[in-house]
Formats: structure tokens, sequence, C-alpha cells
């Protein structure tokens, strides 16, 4: 019997229509670039050598990437679950938080291979709480998440604002932000890392949490694909009456997909305060929680689809700094329209070409077909 | 003279050859009949006539005349008219408005209501198509929905009359009605198409029939020269069982026993009203009645889905009621499965593939998880034991479960309930949209359950299959059980009428569930 089957094979809906959407957003910045009187073909050059160019670009690139890992893998999961979790902003903020108090109550008092597993722990609580909320009303009481989440970025961004300027703030100081935490307490950056093995390499901001950033795909492609529990947030997300049906109470796995997800997006806090500032500061976590909605439909809301993407948006974050360094008519307005193009091509306009590609690959299949048959006639 | 040609008619979907070198010529004047299972290639044919796609290559003649169909506007004004299995009505408008639309005749609707009402008139002198015209649409009963719908199309001059399934919501009285019409239609010159899967419809109504299978046409016949048997084995392609062989039933202790369960929507309107029932080992019981008349929240209901609003069910000793707040997870435990009525909304994942799908409810099991994974190899193996065992093809498990024919999905699911040896075996329309070929198979099935000990509550609007299987028919209306029948004494004619309930022996039949002064709404 033969499979009726009108899907295209996974290569172009995973590769090759990404990487047109992708191909479509630079050409779009390409003619913009033209316009404004530089050359796109240059732009393109000094974009790779600013994020790949020296050490120091690379480690750069890098860090960017680790927090869009972190915040796409947090909106990937909401998505399993059929949920768009637009507060990956606010719930980054909150894990800050969650690591910044636990290191101003610890940092002088536990070692660091205790002060690891807490800041870890904390940034995921804190996140994940700041998920609940939002979560339980959707549950419960039926406010819809994307407006309660995007309203939760806001309750987050004053509730900081509060706390640094009136409680956390370190005595005697005009700028918002806590004391520097003990260095011992630091996240190791990479050239330390690196160091340690007698390898030297330029100084920046990128530090180990990317390895938890990887370690995080994997047990987020385990916890989504191979446990009961992410095989009950897929149905739920898919089909709801069935999962009814199957005696899975969406209502619990609306909670826990939006806790697992504000976790990781509590995980930026890591990267942030606990790798690279050391103290609790304001809007560590600006953009990288829109982004991350980005990153997750550019991915296809799985981790391997999730670390390409983020190491684009790394790319672009690092690149375009760099771009608009050495191209003064490329201002930083400018490189924001760059990646505003990526994300509106790879996400808004995700679907937008694949009708056209897969009639195109139909028609290429059939003829491949056809030729095939007059082959063997 | 012929009212319609078709010649050589190609259409592929990429690599899908869903019409082959189709060839079809029907008189005017006649009822003519197309049938073939799923996916043979009707519905797609019926969609080249009506414009919605093109051929690849083929003529197609209207009154011998080579027409050119490029989009419904240009099928409708070579005088084809369609009716949908889904009824394309705007529910809050009236009658005349619906049969007005797209036809409104100008700018303002004032000119365009009197011709319509003149119109219509004309037409329901015609043809005996009685309507109410300034009713809302969506307040007709579905056989006067159908209606509407028939006169839509000869409003727009409809000489050729495409009708797709359209006995699906109707009752037997209703589907009279509508065979009555299509012969009043016949007799004033109207040509009219039948795309059905029932065969007895066929025999029935119609004058010819061609039968579509794997997108070719590979028989004409006059129906007064063939019979359902020939038909069945022209669809299929090889010898069919219509008649399901079984045994008397050995009937052991009861083991679902449902007393006074009414089930409440949250609108406040009862959809299960005061039911009492039981359903012993060894025997299926059969639900008839129209669909919509609560057969669906009684499923529900039994398999934990929905929580009763009053009443008490009783499951091998274990008493269930609205406080015992039990999902359909711990119904399983306690030796329930369920088929649901739509597979495709509850009964499997279509995105999951097919092994995940055949886990879907039992994924907590042990045999299938580890402490934190899923043991992956343990249920592919068991998926690939299911579909080898219910002959489910392509037998492939990490194939999509949307990517199966109706009837293979089907298989999966019945697996999946059965492979567990239920005590009470719920299911839901058995086999709708199934292949006639799986028809014969999972009635073999329900069966061979009933004989192995199971309790089976089988609810279907098809009445061949519930006199055929059940051991007990019971009739539903309005969320009541309004009687019950043995299956010898039934027939069509009788379940109809008590199926709206207007059979009056049929009253006194009922357990006294009607009369409890709890039950109210319901009597309209």
């Amino acid at each position: 019997m033969r499979v009726i089957s009108g899907t295209v094979p996974r290569w172009v809906d995973v590769g090759l229509i990404p990487f047109i959407n992708i191909l479509l957003a630079f050409l779009a910045s390409g003619l913009i670039i033209l316009l404004i009187g530089e050359d796109p073909i240059e732009a393109v050059r000094i974009l790779i050598w600013g994020a790949f160019g020296t050490e120091e670009g690379i480690g750069y690139t890098l860090y960017y990437t680790t927090n869009f890992i972190f915040t796409g893998l947090a909106v990937a999961v909401a998505f399993h679950a059929g949920l768009f979790n637009i507060g990956g902003e606010g719930q980054a903020y909150i894990g800050g938080l969650g690591v910044g108090l636990a290191l101003l109550l610890f940092d002088n008092s536990l070692p660091f291979i205790l002060i690891l597993p807490i800041s870890i722990a904390a940034s995921a609580l804190f996140g994940a709480a700041w998920a609940y909320i939002p979560a339980y009303l959707q549950a419960y009481r039926g406010s819809h998440i994307v407006i309660t989440t995007i309203m939760f970025n806001f309750i987050a961004s004053a509730l900081m604002v509060y706390l640094l300027v009136n409680v956390l703030i370190q005595p005697g100081q005009m700028s918002p932000e806590s004391r520097e935490f003990a260095q011992s307490a630091w996240l190791p950056f990479m050239h330390e890392a690196f160091a340690w093995f007698g390898v030297e390499i330029t100084r920046s901001p990128l530090n180990l949490s990317i390895f938890w950033a990887l370690v995080c795909c994997v047990l987020i492609w385990g916890f989504i694909w191979r446990t009961r529990w992410g095989y009950e947030i897929r149905t739920v997300g898919f089909n709801e009456t069935a999962a009814v049906y199957a005696g899975i109470n969406p209502k619990k796995i609306v909670i826990l997909a939006m806790c697992v997800s504000g976790g990781l997006a509590g995980f930026v806090g890591l990267n942030e305060v606990l790798g690279v500032h050391h103290r609790l500061l304001l809007n560590f976590q600006l953009g990288y929680g829109f982004a991350g909605i980005a990153v997750s439909l550019m991915g296809r809301n799985h981790p391997v689809g999730i670390i390409f993407a983020s190491l684009l948006f790394g790319t672009l974050y690092q690149g375009g700094a760099e771009l608009s360094f050495d191209m003064p008519k490329v201002t930083r307005e400018m490189v924001e329209v760059v990646q505003g193009l990526v994300i509106l091509f790879s996400g808004a306009l995700a679907l937008m070409i694949k009708p056209t590609v897969e009639r195109i690959y139909f028609i290429l299949a059939s003829a491949a077909a056809r030729r095939a048959s007059a082959a063997e006639g | 003279m012929t009212a319609i040609e078709l010649r050589g008619i190609n259409k592929s979907f990429g690599p899908v050859h869903a019409n082959k070198n189709v060839a079809l010529a029907i008189d005017k004047g006649t009822i003519h009949g197309i049938i073939g299972e799923n996916g043979a290639g009707k519905s797609t044919l019926m969609s080249i006539l009506y414009g919605f796609y093109e051929a690849d290559s083929g003529d197609i003649l209207i009154n011998g005349q080579a027409t050119k169909i490029r989009g419904s506007h240009e099928a409708i004004a070579a005088g084809i008219g369609m009716v949908h299995q889904h009824f394309m009505l705007v529910d809050p408008f009236t009658v005349l408005e619906n049969v007005m639309l797209g036809a409104e005749g100008g700018a303002l609707l004032d000119k365009g209501i009197d011709t319509a009402r003149e119109e219509l008139e004309r037409l329901e002198r015609e043809y005996g198509l009685d309507v109410p015209v300034d009713a809302l649409a969506g307040e007709l009963p579905v056989g006067l929905q159908q209606r509407v719908e028939i006169l839509k199309a000869l409003y727009r001059g409809a000489e050729i009359l495409i009708l797709d399934e359209p006995t699906g919501v109707l009752t037997p009285q209703e589907t009279d009605q509508l065979f009555r019409i299509l012969k009043a239609l016949k007799d004033q010159g109207v040509t009219v198409i039948l795309i059905t899967h029932k065969l007895q419809e066929i025999m029935a109504v119609t004058d010819g029939v061609s039968v579509m299978r794997g997108g070719e046409m590979v028989a004409h016949r006059t129906t007064s020269e063939t019979s359902k048997e020939e038909l069945a084995e022209l669809m299929v392609g090889r010898k069919v069982l219509l008649k399901v062989d079984k045994y008397e039933a050995q009937v052991g202790e009861t083991a679902l026993k449902v007393e006074g369960l009414s089930v409440i929507d949250s609108d406040g309107v009862p959809r299960l009203d005061n039911v009492s029932l039981t359903v012993r080992r060894g025997e299926i019981v059969g639900i008839a009645g129209v669909s919509g008349n609560g057969q669906s929240e009684l499923l529900e209901a039994l398999s934990g889905i929905v929580a009763p609003s009053k009443g008490r069910i009783e499951l091998n000793g274990t008493v269930i009621t609205r406080e015992s707040h039990l999902d359909a997870r711990e119904f399983r435990d306690l030796g329930v499965a369920h088929v649901p009525e739509d597979r495709h909304r509850m009964g499997l994942v279509t995105a999951f593939t097919a092994d995940e799908s055949a886990i879907l409810g039992y994924h907590r099991n042990k045999a299938y998880n580890g402490s934190i994974l899923m043991d992956r190899k343990a249920i592919v193996e068991d998926c690939a034991g299911k579909m080898a065992a219910f002959d489910v093809r392509p037998p492939t498990p990490s194939l999509k479960s949307a990517n199966f024919s109706g009837g293979n999905q089907q298989k999966i699911v019945l697996a999946r309930e059965m492979a567990r040896k239920p005590d009470v075996l719920l299911v839901g329309q058995p086999t709708r949209g199934v292949d006639i070929g799986a028809i014969e198979y999972i009635h073999k099935n329900l069966v061979s359950m009933r004989d192995a000990g199971a309790a089976v509550l089988m609810v279907s609007v098809e009445l061949e299959e519930i006199m055929s299987l059940s051991d007990r028919i019971l009739v539903m209306f309005e969320g009541r059980i309004v009687g019950e029948v043995a299956p010898k004494d039934a027939d069509e004619r009788l379940l109809g009428l008590m199926m709206a309930n207007a059979a009056p022996d049929a009253q006194e039949a009922a357990p006294a569930s009607g009369t409890a002064p709890a039950s109210t709404g319901a009597e309209l």
C-alpha cells in the first residue's frame, strides 16, 4: 500500500527553508546598506570578521550565543505545550535576581563548589516562580498567557528598579547596583579556564555557563522527546482533547511547561550576574527574552536548531557592533534594523515562502519520477 | 442525452496520482451514484468538476459541449451545483438570505430579496422542497439545512447537482425525504450525482452507478442489474463479507452499571438526562441514535473525560459519582478502554508517530517507562506487535499518525484499547470513515472481544452496524434512553421512529428513567 503524504522531506523544512529566509533577510539588509551608500559585501566581511576574526570577537559571539540558547530553549519548551511564553525577558531578569540574592547571602561564607549549584537552583527557581504566576492564571483563571507574561516583564522591571534603588544598592554609591560579589564566588571566565591548562586566549565575557547551556540543550531534548512528562507536554500542545482523553490534566501541564520554561530563561541570570558582571545591576537581560522567540522559531523548537539559531544571533550581535564601529554610516540603529530583518524573515515570516518552496519541490520531484519511469519503460 | 461527460481525466498531487484516466458519462435526468473507498479519488474528481482543482489533462463535456471549469463560479455558470458534506450556511442568516448569498443582484438588497422570494416559491412548488423561508438557518434541523443547500444550488440555476455523502447526518426518515426530493428533481430533468459509501443508498435511489478504486474508474453498472455484493467486491477488489458472523452471546456478570446518570454542560443544558443501563460481560450493547443526542457525552462520562453531574457509575464493583473526581487514567485503571467517536480529535495525536499514538493514555505504564526516560525500544516493539496483530498497513511505527488511512488509524486505536483485555470496552462509531475491507475486520475483532468476556458498549449512527453487531439495542433521544429492542425485532423503520422519539410502543419499553422528576429541559 502506498502512503499518501503531502509533506516535503525534513531537510527542506529544517534546512532549506530557514536558509532561504536568512538569505532573504540579508538581501533586504544589503539593499538598505546600498541605499545609504555603503558597500554591502564589505559590510558582510566586517560583520563576519567582527564575530569570528579575533579571539575576543569569538568570545563575545559565544557569550551572546549562551543567552540566546537559554531564552530560545525557554520559548521552545512552552511552545511544545502550545503556549507562547513572551515573558522570557522578565523571567531572565528575576532569575538574575535569584542568583544575586544567593550570592549576596553566601559569597563570603560558602565555597564555590556549593555556590555553583545554589546559583543554578536559585536562577531556575526564581525564573520558574515568575513564570508560575501567569501559568496559574492561564490554567485556572483563563487569563491569556501572552498578555500576562508581557505584563510580568514590566512588573519584573519595576521590581528590579525598586530593589536596586532602595534595598540592594551598595551604600554610599550613586549607581543602582549591588556590591560586587567576593571574587572566590565568580563563575570562571573562559580565558581563566584556558589558563588553567596553560593556554592563553584574549579576555572576553565568555564564561563557563556556555557549557551549562549546551548541557541544557541535551537535557531539554531528553525531557521533551524521551520522558513521559515531555510526552504529555507535546500531547497537550498538539491536541488538548486527546490529552484529556488520555487522562492528562492540561492545567498541570501548562504549569509544568511554564515553570521549566521560566527556569531556562532564568539561566540568563547565571551567565550575566555570576559569569560577567559579578553584581546585581539593571537591564542585564535586555532584549534576550524577546530574541529567544525568534531563535526558537528559527530553530524549529528543537535544541539543535536553537544552537544554530543562537549562534547566528550571537554573530549578528557581535559582528553588528563591530560593523557600526567600522562603518560610520551604519549606525547602531542600522544594525538593529538588520537584526530586525532576520527576526522578521525567519520568525514572523518563517512560513511565507513554504508553499512556494513546496510547490517547486513537488514539481521537481514529479519530474524526476517521470524521468525515472521513462528510463525504466 | 448526456448531461455530463468526462474523458481521460488525470490529476496528480506531487507523486500521488489521484485520478487516472477517468471516464464517466451520465445521462440527463438520472440519478448517478459514485462509490469507492476513502482515497479512491471520488472527492478529487468532484472537486475537478466543481472547479476547486483543474485537471492535468482530460476533457469535461457539459451537454455535449467541451467546457473549461477553472473555479466554482465557472462551475455554477455551467449549471453545476454542489451540496457539501459539511453545510456551508451562515447560521444567523435566514434561509432567504442564505439562498441569496453571492447572488444578491445589486448593491441594495430589497430588489434581490423580492426576486429571491418569488424564485424560492417557484422552486418549492416545482420540487416539493418545503422550507420556512424566514427562519434562521442555524435553528433548522439538519435535514432542512440540507434542503437549503439544495435550494441554493437550484437558485443559481443548477441542472447538475452533486451531493457529497448527503446522508451522514440524517435520520432514516430524513434520508427517505431526501431521496423523494432527489427523485422529484430527476423528474424535472435535473441530473443528480450522489457520492456515498453506503451501498444500500445506491441500490435504493440511483439509476446508474460508477465504482472508483485507487484513482481509477473500475466499473460502470446499471443499478437494476447489479447487487450490493458485486459493488462491494468492485470497491475493495476482493470478496467482502457484509454480514457479521457471530454466535449467541454467552452473557456473564454485570461489568458496567449506570444509574440515573446526568451530564449538564457549562450552559446548563442537560446533555445526558437520567440515563440508566447495564452492560454484562460477553455482550455487545448497541446505542442507536441520531448523532448529537447524548451518545458522545455518555461515552465521555463513562470513560472519565467529563464528570457526571448526577447519578452513579458502577465499574467492576467500584462506585463512581460526581464526588469521585476520577480522570480518564483512573478509569483505565478500573478496566475501561475507550475507542472514541472521533479519532482525529481525540483518539490519536495526528502529529505523533504511530508508536507514540499507540501508547496514548497508557504512556505512564511501567512497560513503557524507565525511572526517568521512556523505554523507546519497548514502545516501538509494542507498536510493531500491535500493527502485526491488527494488520495495520503500512506496518511502520515511525510513520506519522496522520499519514495512515482512516481505517488503519482506527485499527491503531482499536489495537491500543483492546491490547489490555479491558473488562469494559466503550466504542464510538467504530467504522466511521473506514474502508469496507477494514470494517469487516473491525467488526470481527469487536465480536471476538465480546467472546473473550468483555462488556462492550457501542455507539453508532450506522443502523446496519448496530443491528448486525449488537446483542441488545438501546435508543437515545435528547440525552435519554427512550427504548430497548432486541436485534431480531429491530428494523430500520422501527429504530428510525424510536430515534425520532416517535414510536408509541417504544416509549413503554423505556426504563423508568424518563419519568424521574429531575429530568427537565429535554422535553421540548
